[in-house]
Protein backbone atom coordinates (compact mmCIF):
# COMPACT_ATOMS: atom_id res chain seq x y z
CA UNK A 1 0.00 0.00 0.00
CA UNK A 2 1.05 3.22 -0.93
CA UNK A 3 1.34 6.30 1.51
CA UNK A 4 -1.27 7.96 -1.02
CA UNK A 5 -3.73 5.10 -0.21
CA UNK A 6 -3.68 5.16 3.46
CA UNK A 7 -5.90 8.08 3.39
CA UNK A 8 -6.53 12.40 3.06
CA UNK A 9 -4.93 14.73 6.15
CA UNK A 10 -8.15 16.81 7.39
CA UNK A 11 -6.94 19.15 10.16
CA UNK A 12 -8.96 21.33 11.93
CA UNK A 13 -6.61 24.44 12.77
CA UNK A 14 -7.49 26.10 15.95
CA UNK A 15 -8.41 30.17 16.19
CA UNK A 16 -5.54 30.16 18.96
CA UNK A 17 -3.11 28.37 16.74
CA UNK A 18 -3.92 31.32 14.00
CA UNK A 19 -4.17 34.05 16.10
CA UNK A 20 -0.67 33.26 17.40
CA UNK A 21 0.66 33.91 14.46
CA UNK A 22 1.30 37.51 12.01
CA UNK A 23 0.10 37.19 8.23
CA UNK A 24 3.39 36.54 6.79
CA UNK A 25 3.48 33.52 9.29
CA UNK A 26 0.23 32.23 8.66
CA UNK A 27 0.55 32.19 4.45
CA UNK A 28 3.70 30.42 5.12
CA UNK A 29 2.01 27.57 7.46
CA UNK A 30 -0.96 27.33 4.81
CA UNK A 31 0.81 27.11 1.88
CA UNK A 32 3.62 24.58 3.50
CA UNK A 33 0.59 22.38 4.73
CA UNK A 34 -1.64 22.59 1.59
CA UNK A 35 1.56 21.65 -0.80
CA UNK A 36 1.91 18.65 1.37
CA UNK A 37 -1.33 17.93 0.37
CA UNK A 38 -3.19 18.46 3.62
CA UNK A 39 -6.63 19.76 3.63
CA UNK A 40 -6.82 22.52 6.70
CA UNK A 41 -10.28 23.94 8.32
CA UNK A 42 -9.34 27.12 9.79
CA UNK A 43 -11.41 27.97 12.99
CA UNK A 44 -10.82 32.04 12.53
CA UNK A 45 -10.28 31.98 8.55
CA UNK A 46 -7.95 35.10 7.07
CA UNK A 47 -8.72 38.76 6.30
CA UNK A 48 -9.52 39.47 2.95
CA UNK A 49 -6.22 41.34 2.81
CA UNK A 50 -4.81 38.41 3.69
CA UNK A 51 -6.95 36.36 1.30
CA UNK A 52 -5.33 38.28 -1.62
CA UNK A 53 -1.96 38.05 -0.04
CA UNK A 54 -2.37 33.84 -0.23
CA UNK A 55 -3.65 34.09 -3.45
CA UNK A 56 -0.49 36.12 -4.90
CA UNK A 57 1.51 33.97 -2.88
CA UNK A 58 -0.26 30.95 -4.46
CA UNK A 59 0.57 32.53 -7.90
CA UNK A 60 4.06 32.88 -6.99
CA UNK A 61 4.11 29.42 -6.25
CA UNK A 62 2.49 27.29 -8.83
CA UNK A 63 4.54 24.09 -10.60
CA UNK A 64 2.77 23.00 -13.49
CA UNK A 65 3.43 19.18 -12.63
CA UNK A 66 3.07 19.52 -8.56
CA UNK A 67 0.76 22.28 -7.59
CA UNK A 68 -1.79 23.83 -9.44
CA UNK A 69 -3.10 25.90 -6.48
CA UNK A 70 -5.63 26.25 -3.95
CA UNK A 71 -9.24 25.67 -3.60
CA UNK A 72 -10.57 28.31 -0.27
CA UNK A 73 -13.92 28.20 0.58
CA UNK A 74 -15.28 30.74 3.48
CA UNK A 75 -17.76 32.93 4.03
CA UNK A 76 -16.83 36.70 4.29
CA UNK A 77 -16.64 38.45 7.70
CA UNK A 78 -19.22 39.21 10.20
CA UNK A 79 -20.61 42.20 9.94
CA UNK A 80 -20.50 44.73 13.03
CA UNK A 81 -23.82 45.91 14.65
CA UNK A 82 -23.97 49.84 15.33
CA UNK A 83 -22.70 49.47 18.57
CA UNK A 84 -19.42 47.35 17.54
CA UNK A 85 -19.01 50.30 14.97
CA UNK A 86 -19.17 52.83 17.37
CA UNK A 87 -16.40 50.95 19.54
CA UNK A 88 -14.28 49.96 16.59
CA UNK A 89 -14.89 46.06 17.62
CA UNK A 90 -12.77 44.41 14.90
CA UNK A 91 -14.71 42.50 12.24
CA UNK A 92 -13.94 38.40 12.30
CA UNK A 93 -13.08 36.60 9.50
CA UNK A 94 -15.29 33.31 9.73
CA UNK A 95 -13.81 29.47 9.59
CA UNK A 96 -12.82 28.55 6.37
CA UNK A 97 -11.39 25.51 4.31
CA UNK A 98 -8.09 25.59 2.18
CA UNK A 99 -6.86 22.68 0.63
CA UNK A 100 -4.99 21.73 -2.55
CA UNK A 101 -6.57 22.58 -6.09
CA UNK A 102 -6.02 19.09 -7.18
CA UNK A 103 -7.81 17.19 -3.84
CA UNK A 104 -10.32 19.55 -2.97
CA UNK A 105 -13.21 20.70 -5.09
CA UNK A 106 -15.95 22.81 -4.08
CA UNK A 107 -19.83 21.30 -5.43
CA UNK A 108 -22.25 24.41 -3.57
CA UNK A 109 -21.98 27.06 -2.08
CA UNK A 110 -24.68 29.49 -0.50
CA UNK A 111 -25.52 31.49 2.48
CA UNK A 112 -26.21 28.48 4.63
CA UNK A 113 -23.47 26.12 3.21
CA UNK A 114 -20.33 24.80 1.72
CA UNK A 115 -20.55 22.04 0.09
CA UNK A 116 -17.01 20.12 -1.22
CA UNK A 117 -15.57 17.00 -2.73
CA UNK A 118 -12.05 15.18 -2.11
CA UNK A 119 -10.70 13.86 -4.81
CA UNK A 120 -9.00 11.10 -3.33
CA UNK A 121 -5.79 10.03 -4.81
CA UNK A 122 -3.29 13.08 -4.44
CA UNK A 123 -3.21 14.13 -0.87
CA UNK A 124 -0.97 13.63 2.38
CA UNK A 125 -1.07 11.02 5.11
CA UNK B 1 -5.58 85.06 -4.70
CA UNK B 2 -4.01 81.81 -4.07
CA UNK B 3 -7.20 79.71 -3.73
CA UNK B 4 -8.15 80.57 -7.52
CA UNK B 5 -5.11 79.25 -8.79
CA UNK B 6 -5.98 76.27 -11.45
CA UNK B 7 -4.84 73.52 -9.21
CA UNK B 8 -6.29 74.78 -6.09
CA UNK B 9 -9.60 75.59 -7.42
CA UNK B 10 -10.43 72.25 -8.84
CA UNK B 11 -9.29 70.63 -5.56
CA UNK B 12 -11.98 72.51 -3.91
CA UNK B 13 -14.48 71.75 -6.47
CA UNK B 14 -13.65 68.47 -6.41
CA UNK B 15 -13.98 68.32 -2.87
CA UNK B 16 -17.29 69.77 -2.86
CA UNK B 17 -18.83 67.73 -6.03
CA UNK B 18 -16.81 64.91 -6.01
CA UNK B 19 -14.75 63.01 -8.07
CA UNK B 20 -14.77 63.94 -11.96
CA UNK B 21 -11.76 62.07 -12.83
CA UNK B 22 -11.43 58.52 -11.53
CA UNK B 23 -9.42 55.08 -12.35
CA UNK B 24 -11.21 52.35 -12.48
CA UNK B 25 -9.97 48.77 -12.66
CA UNK B 26 -12.80 46.23 -14.26
CA UNK B 27 -12.16 42.97 -12.28
CA UNK B 28 -13.39 39.34 -11.93
CA UNK B 29 -12.57 35.55 -11.99
CA UNK B 30 -11.64 33.87 -15.39
CA UNK B 31 -14.56 34.24 -18.23
CA UNK B 32 -16.92 36.18 -16.72
CA UNK B 33 -16.39 38.98 -19.85
CA UNK B 34 -14.35 41.67 -18.55
CA UNK B 35 -12.56 42.22 -21.71
CA UNK B 36 -16.03 42.09 -23.54
CA UNK B 37 -17.22 45.04 -21.26
CA UNK B 38 -14.13 46.62 -21.76
CA UNK B 39 -14.90 47.20 -25.51
CA UNK B 40 -18.06 47.90 -25.17
CA UNK B 41 -17.08 50.26 -22.78
CA UNK B 42 -14.77 51.89 -24.92
CA UNK B 43 -16.21 51.03 -28.28
CA UNK B 44 -19.54 53.36 -26.58
CA UNK B 45 -17.71 56.17 -25.32
CA UNK B 46 -14.20 56.31 -27.64
CA UNK B 47 -14.93 54.10 -30.66
CA UNK B 48 -12.05 52.12 -29.74
CA UNK B 49 -11.46 48.66 -28.14
CA UNK B 50 -9.37 47.04 -25.28
CA UNK B 51 -8.29 43.34 -26.41
CA UNK B 52 -8.96 40.41 -28.11
CA UNK B 53 -11.57 38.09 -25.95
CA UNK B 54 -12.17 34.30 -26.37
CA UNK B 55 -13.90 30.97 -24.92
CA UNK B 56 -10.81 29.59 -23.33
CA UNK B 57 -9.93 31.23 -20.13
CA UNK B 58 -7.43 33.44 -19.05
CA UNK B 59 -7.26 35.16 -22.72
CA UNK B 60 -6.54 38.70 -20.96
CA UNK B 61 -3.29 37.72 -18.69
CA UNK B 62 -1.85 41.73 -19.12
CA UNK B 63 -3.36 44.55 -17.96
CA UNK B 64 -4.23 46.94 -20.59
CA UNK B 65 -5.69 50.18 -19.39
CA UNK B 66 -7.26 53.44 -21.72
CA UNK B 67 -7.11 56.41 -20.58
CA UNK B 68 -8.95 59.51 -20.35
CA UNK B 69 -12.54 57.81 -21.53
CA UNK B 70 -15.38 60.32 -20.72
CA UNK B 71 -18.91 58.71 -20.06
CA UNK B 72 -21.87 61.10 -20.05
CA UNK B 73 -25.26 60.64 -18.91
CA UNK B 74 -27.38 63.85 -19.15
CA UNK B 75 -25.81 66.82 -17.92
CA UNK B 76 -23.65 64.70 -15.78
CA UNK B 77 -20.49 62.87 -16.92
CA UNK B 78 -17.09 61.29 -15.14
CA UNK B 79 -13.84 60.99 -17.28
CA UNK B 80 -12.32 58.00 -16.18
CA UNK B 81 -9.16 55.85 -16.45
CA UNK B 82 -10.44 52.11 -17.37
CA UNK B 83 -8.34 49.02 -16.59
CA UNK B 84 -8.87 45.76 -18.15
CA UNK B 85 -7.40 43.13 -15.51
CA UNK B 86 -6.51 39.49 -15.79
CA UNK B 87 -8.94 37.05 -13.97
CA UNK B 88 -8.37 36.31 -11.11
CA UNK B 89 -8.00 32.78 -9.64
CA UNK B 90 -7.52 30.86 -6.46
CA UNK B 91 -5.48 27.98 -8.58
CA UNK B 92 -4.11 27.65 -12.83
CA UNK B 93 -4.04 24.17 -14.09
CA UNK B 94 -2.29 24.31 -17.58
CA UNK B 95 -3.77 20.64 -18.36
CA UNK B 96 -7.49 22.29 -18.25
CA UNK B 97 -5.82 24.37 -21.43
CA UNK B 98 -5.09 21.02 -22.96
CA UNK B 99 -7.85 19.08 -22.01
CA UNK B 100 -10.63 21.41 -22.76
CA UNK B 101 -9.41 23.60 -25.15
CA UNK B 102 -7.34 21.63 -27.13
CA UNK B 103 -3.70 23.55 -26.19
CA UNK B 104 -0.71 21.54 -27.16
CA UNK B 105 1.31 21.10 -23.75
CA UNK B 106 3.95 23.17 -24.43
CA UNK B 107 0.65 26.14 -25.68
CA UNK B 108 -0.64 25.33 -22.27
CA UNK B 109 2.17 25.62 -20.01
CA UNK B 110 3.24 28.94 -21.56
CA UNK B 111 -0.49 30.37 -21.36
CA UNK B 112 -0.57 29.36 -17.42
CA UNK B 113 2.48 30.52 -16.49
CA UNK B 114 1.06 33.75 -18.14
CA UNK B 115 -2.22 33.09 -16.61
CA UNK B 116 -0.14 33.06 -12.69
CA UNK B 117 1.56 36.40 -13.70
CA UNK B 118 -1.60 37.94 -14.56
CA UNK B 119 -3.62 37.35 -11.61
CA UNK B 120 -0.25 38.95 -9.86
CA UNK B 121 -0.46 41.85 -11.69
CA UNK B 122 -4.55 42.10 -11.28
CA UNK B 123 -3.73 42.15 -7.37
CA UNK B 124 -1.34 44.68 -7.27
CA UNK B 125 -3.52 46.97 -9.70
CA UNK B 126 -5.79 46.95 -6.63
CA UNK B 127 -3.24 49.57 -4.57
CA UNK B 128 -4.14 52.02 -7.75
CA UNK B 129 -7.45 52.04 -8.35
CA UNK B 130 -10.16 54.34 -6.70
CA UNK B 131 -13.47 51.95 -8.06
CA UNK B 132 -13.92 48.42 -9.21
CA UNK B 133 -16.38 47.45 -11.67
CA UNK B 134 -16.67 43.75 -10.42
CA UNK B 135 -18.09 41.80 -13.42
CA UNK B 136 -19.82 38.22 -12.46
CA UNK B 137 -21.36 35.45 -14.41
CA UNK B 138 -25.16 35.74 -13.90
CA UNK B 139 -25.38 32.29 -14.92
CA UNK B 140 -22.66 31.01 -12.29
CA UNK B 141 -22.85 30.46 -8.87
CA UNK B 142 -22.22 34.53 -6.95
CA UNK B 143 -20.51 33.46 -4.10
CA UNK B 144 -17.42 32.60 -5.54
CA UNK B 145 -14.42 32.46 -3.08
CA UNK B 146 -12.97 34.91 -5.91
CA UNK B 147 -16.17 37.45 -5.72
CA UNK B 148 -15.97 36.87 -1.69
CA UNK B 149 -12.36 37.71 -1.60
CA UNK B 150 -12.56 40.73 -4.49
CA UNK B 151 -15.82 42.51 -2.37
CA UNK B 152 -14.27 42.06 1.11
CA UNK B 153 -10.44 43.40 0.33
CA UNK B 154 -12.54 46.50 -1.87
CA UNK B 155 -14.29 47.34 1.73
CA UNK B 156 -11.57 46.97 3.85
CA UNK B 157 -10.11 49.27 1.31
CA UNK B 158 -13.07 51.52 1.19
CA UNK B 159 -13.16 51.23 -2.76
CA UNK B 160 -16.63 51.45 -4.33
CA UNK B 161 -17.75 49.03 -6.08
CA UNK B 162 -20.35 48.46 -8.90
CA UNK B 163 -21.19 44.49 -10.00
CA UNK B 164 -21.65 44.20 -13.61
CA UNK B 165 -24.00 41.03 -13.56
CA UNK B 166 -23.09 40.07 -17.24
CA UNK B 167 -24.51 37.05 -19.87
CA UNK B 168 -28.11 38.05 -18.95
CA UNK B 169 -28.84 37.46 -22.63
CA UNK B 170 -28.25 34.13 -21.41
CA UNK B 171 -31.18 31.69 -20.80
CA UNK B 172 -30.31 30.62 -17.46
CA UNK B 173 -29.03 33.76 -16.00
CA UNK B 174 -30.00 34.94 -12.55
CA UNK B 175 -29.23 38.64 -11.90
CA UNK B 176 -31.63 38.35 -9.08
CA UNK B 177 -29.46 35.79 -7.25
CA UNK B 178 -26.15 38.12 -7.24
CA UNK B 179 -28.43 41.24 -5.87
CA UNK B 180 -29.68 38.99 -3.19
CA UNK B 181 -26.17 37.47 -2.43
CA UNK B 182 -24.72 40.92 -2.20
CA UNK B 183 -27.28 43.83 -1.23
CA UNK B 184 -24.38 45.88 0.31
CA UNK B 185 -23.39 46.79 -3.38
CA UNK B 186 -25.67 48.21 -6.29
CA UNK B 187 -26.01 45.62 -9.25
CA UNK B 188 -26.58 46.08 -12.76
CA UNK B 189 -27.26 43.17 -14.99
CA UNK B 190 -26.29 44.36 -18.69
CA UNK B 191 -25.48 41.83 -21.41
CA UNK B 192 -21.82 43.43 -22.64
CA UNK B 193 -21.92 41.29 -25.68
CA UNK B 194 -24.71 42.78 -27.32
CA UNK B 195 -25.49 46.06 -25.14
CA UNK B 196 -28.24 45.59 -23.12
CA UNK B 197 -28.87 48.08 -20.36
CA UNK B 198 -25.51 49.12 -20.81
CA UNK B 199 -27.47 52.80 -20.53
CA UNK B 200 -27.78 52.02 -16.73
CA UNK B 201 -24.27 50.85 -16.36
CA UNK B 202 -23.09 53.80 -17.54
CA UNK B 203 -25.70 56.58 -15.47
CA UNK B 204 -24.67 54.19 -12.01
CA UNK B 205 -20.87 54.31 -12.82
CA UNK B 206 -20.91 58.28 -12.55
CA UNK B 207 -23.47 58.38 -9.73
CA UNK B 208 -21.18 55.48 -7.81
CA UNK B 209 -17.56 56.45 -9.31
CA UNK B 210 -18.52 60.46 -8.70
CA UNK B 211 -19.03 60.21 -5.03
CA UNK B 212 -16.33 61.95 -3.12
CA UNK B 213 -14.94 59.00 -1.03
CA UNK B 214 -12.09 58.60 2.05
CA UNK B 215 -10.03 56.24 0.74
CA UNK B 216 -8.14 53.41 3.64
CA UNK B 217 -4.52 53.36 2.74
CA UNK B 218 -3.39 49.42 3.91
Amino acid sequence: MTKKDLGIAFNLVSRQKINGLNSEEKLNFILKEVKNGKILVLEQGLTPMEQTSLIERTMKEIEHDTFIGVEMEGYSEDSSSFLQKLFGKVKRPRMTLIGPANLLKMIKKDNDMIQTKIIPGSGAE
Amino acid sequence: MGIFRRGRLSVILQKIFGKKHAKIGIYGPPNVGKTTLANRILRDWTGDIMGSVSEIPHETRRAKWKKDVRVENGSSSLLMDIVDTPGISTKVDFKEFMNTWGLTKEEAKKRAKEATEGVIESIKWLEDIDGVLLVMDATQDPFTQVNVTILGNLEARNLPVLIAANKIDMEDSSPATLKSAFPQHPVVPISALTGYNSDTLYSTMIKHFGKKRKKKWR
